[in-house]
């Protein structure tokens, strides 16, 4: 939406996963290692992102909700 | 034999006013008429050919209720050869008829832009304090749902049973890459606190005419806009509207595979579910994807065993047969692949392409960190700004979501039409003689000249009228009334000669 992907971003997006399928044939303790780094990014990415959705969630969750009503949709 | 997937995507948006209060009837005229408004044109739509209670069937027996025409409530045809109107309660846009799965994602993407100038024109005009709003999503999550529909061009030899009951296998399961996740569920089915669709609780019929009141999974409406003896239009209702492009990519892309393969009789009868309603609603419900449904030979699969049944038997017809979606069965295949593979082996990974799993992710998330309750106002509250179109509010465009076009792609697409299908000639007239068209619809277009007779141009070939076959002619004429003399020419290649009789179905 915002970001504009390039074909160049789908192969970027292909090789991040590839260690992973790679990591199923080594040792378990490099494994580990793969899955533990690998989940502190996405923690820390997901910890950003909460601190952004904190900041834009609307103030008064309970009224925004309350009052979104649609009638007559297809 | 398969024939070409022309395709397209017609989304209806949630409206909000804040701060005053009108109809939503109101509240989304305003919203169009501003937009028209900005662009100085407004092309009414042509009534003529609408027809939304024939019926895929033929003859229909049990109570119907066929959607009515609202001919009062604003319309307009824009140059990119899309429709924007009022469709019961809600601002819509149909994108235009495209060649590609790829094109649609761009049009879907202009729509959306379409509906952000909008806001922007609309809230100009009003008082401080007061504001109209969109979202992006099927339901308001106390018992309303609006729909987002897909249409696909398929060819009238198929029978439409066989379509209907195959198509149907495709419909319960693809959810689980284009859901767009909803909290809690409604019309009566059973509590969850998150589900994999905004749309699965309604539909309570596998086969019907109705969009508004017992959805069928499979929609009968018989309303081609083109030529009735040679095709249908699959009107399918039953798909959430993605945030996600890829998302968008895949439902689109996918289902115009398997309706090739299903033309080409290469869609096997034991691939069809006994229980398709019951079905929809159980795997939306299962965000484990580990609950199976039952086959016709009364085998059992989960959604996601389906979904790699069906994506090597496109593999396979893809290689046998060609590429029905004019190029982006590749990219289709792969995607598809990837993201079975994701859910899979690691359902987190598609958090960059799936929407339900991007938002799950956020609500589970924002869940630990406060401590909130599942069925919680917060996380309604983050399950509806996820779709909400203001840019400094919807957490969609915050939680990474891969994208497939650019924003000046998209801007492109705002005012220029596909120019690989009928839609180039539509908006391409609509560009240049905005004066002198008094009406359009999908299958024609009426010039007034400022003869007493308004005159017609029928367009009942979905793949004709395109920059290939018109262009030429288009940049030759210098007015509307040389493009009615050279249309009117016996040889125009490939274009049906004006005076065609109207169409009568």
């Amino acid at each position: 939406m915002l970001a504009v992907a390039t074909v160049e971003g789908m192969a970027d997006r292909i090789r991040k996963t590839t260690p992973q399928t790679e990591s199923q044939n080594a040792p378990a303790s490099a494994d580990m290692d793969v899955s533990t780094a690998s989940g502190q990014r996405l923690k820390a990415e997901l910890d950003d992102l909460l601190d952004e959705i904190d900041e834009v969630l609307e103030t008064n969750a309970e009224d925004f909700v309350n009052n979104y009503v649609q009638k007559g949709g297809q | 034999m398969a024939i070409l997937k022309v395709c397209g995507i017609e989304t209806e948006y949630g409206i909000v006013t804040r701060g005053f209060d009108v109809s939503p009837v109101t509240s989304s005229s305003m919203l169009i008429n501003a937009y028209a408004g900005s662009m100085r044109q407004k092309i009414g739509w042509d009534f003529l050919d609408e027809h939304p209670s024939a019926d895929a069937r033929g003859t229909v027996t049990e109570a119907s209720f066929p959607p009515e025409i609202e001919t009062h409530l604003v319309n307009a045809v824009l140059t990119n050869g899309a429709r924007y109107y009022v469709d019961h309660a809600h601002p819509e846009v149909s994108t235009p008829e495209c060649l590609t799965p790829r094109d649609v994602v761009l049009y879907d993407r202009a729509a959306e832009e379409i509906i952000l100038r909008s806001i922007a024109s609309v809230n100009a005009l009003l008082p401080d304090g007061q504001e109209i709003g969109t979202f992006k999503n099927n339901s308001d999550g106390k018992g309303n749902s609006y729909g987002c529909h897909e249409n696909y061009l398929v060819s009238r030899e198929l029978a439409f049973g066989r379509l209907a009951s195959h198509i149907t296998t495709h419909f319960v399961t693809r959810q689980i890459f284009c859901g767009a996740g909803k909290v809690g569920s409604e019309n009566g089915a059973p509590d969850v606190p998150f589900q994999i669709s905004q749309r699965a609780d309604f539909f309570e019929e596998e086969v019907g005419l109705e969009t508004t009141v017992k959805r069928p999974i499979v929609n009968t409406r018989d309303e081609p806009h083109c030529d009735p003896l040679k095709y249908r239009r699959l009107h399918v209702i039953v798909g959430d509207a993605n945030m996600s492009e890829v998302a968008t990519f895949l439902k689109v892309g996918t289902t115009a595979l398997i309706l090739a393969m299903i033309e080409d009789d290469q869609f096997p009868d034991w691939l069809t579910l006994r229980h398709p309603v019951t079905h929809i609603r159980s795997v939306s419900h299962d965000i484990s994807l580990t609950s199976t449904c039952e086959l016709q030979d009364g085998r059992k699969m989960t959604a996601l065993e389906i979904q790699e049944q069906l994506l090597g038997l496109c593999q396979r017809y893809v290689r046998s047969y060609g590429d029905p979606t004019s190029g982006d069965a590749d990219e289709i295949l792969r995607e598809w692949e990837s993201v079975l593979d994701c859910l899979k082996n690691n359902p987190e990974d598609a958090a960059d392409r799936v929407d339900w799993i991007a938002k799950r992710r956020v609500l589970e998330g924002f869940a630990l960190r406060h401590g909130v309750s599942p069925l919680s106002a917060q996380l309604r509250a983050i399950d509806l700004q996820y779709h909400d179109m203001r840019l400094d509010k919807c957490l969609a465009l915050r939680v990474g979501l891969r994208t497939l076009v650019s924003i000046d792609d998209v801007h492109r697409a705002v005012t220029n039409p596909p120019p690989d299908t009928r839609a180039y000639f539509r908006g391409t007239c609509l560009a240049r003689w905005p004066q002198n068209i008094v009406a359009a619809n999908w299958d024609s277009i009426v010039i007034d000249t400022g003869d007493e007779i308004l005159r017609r141009i029928p367009m009942m070939e979905p793949l004709k009228g395109t920059r290939a076959i018109v262009g030429e002619l288009l940049n030759a004429v210098n007015s509307v009334e040389d493009l009615l003399l050279s249309l009117g020419s016996t040889d125009t290649p490939g274009w049906d000669p004006l005076m065609t009789p109207e169409p009568g179905w």
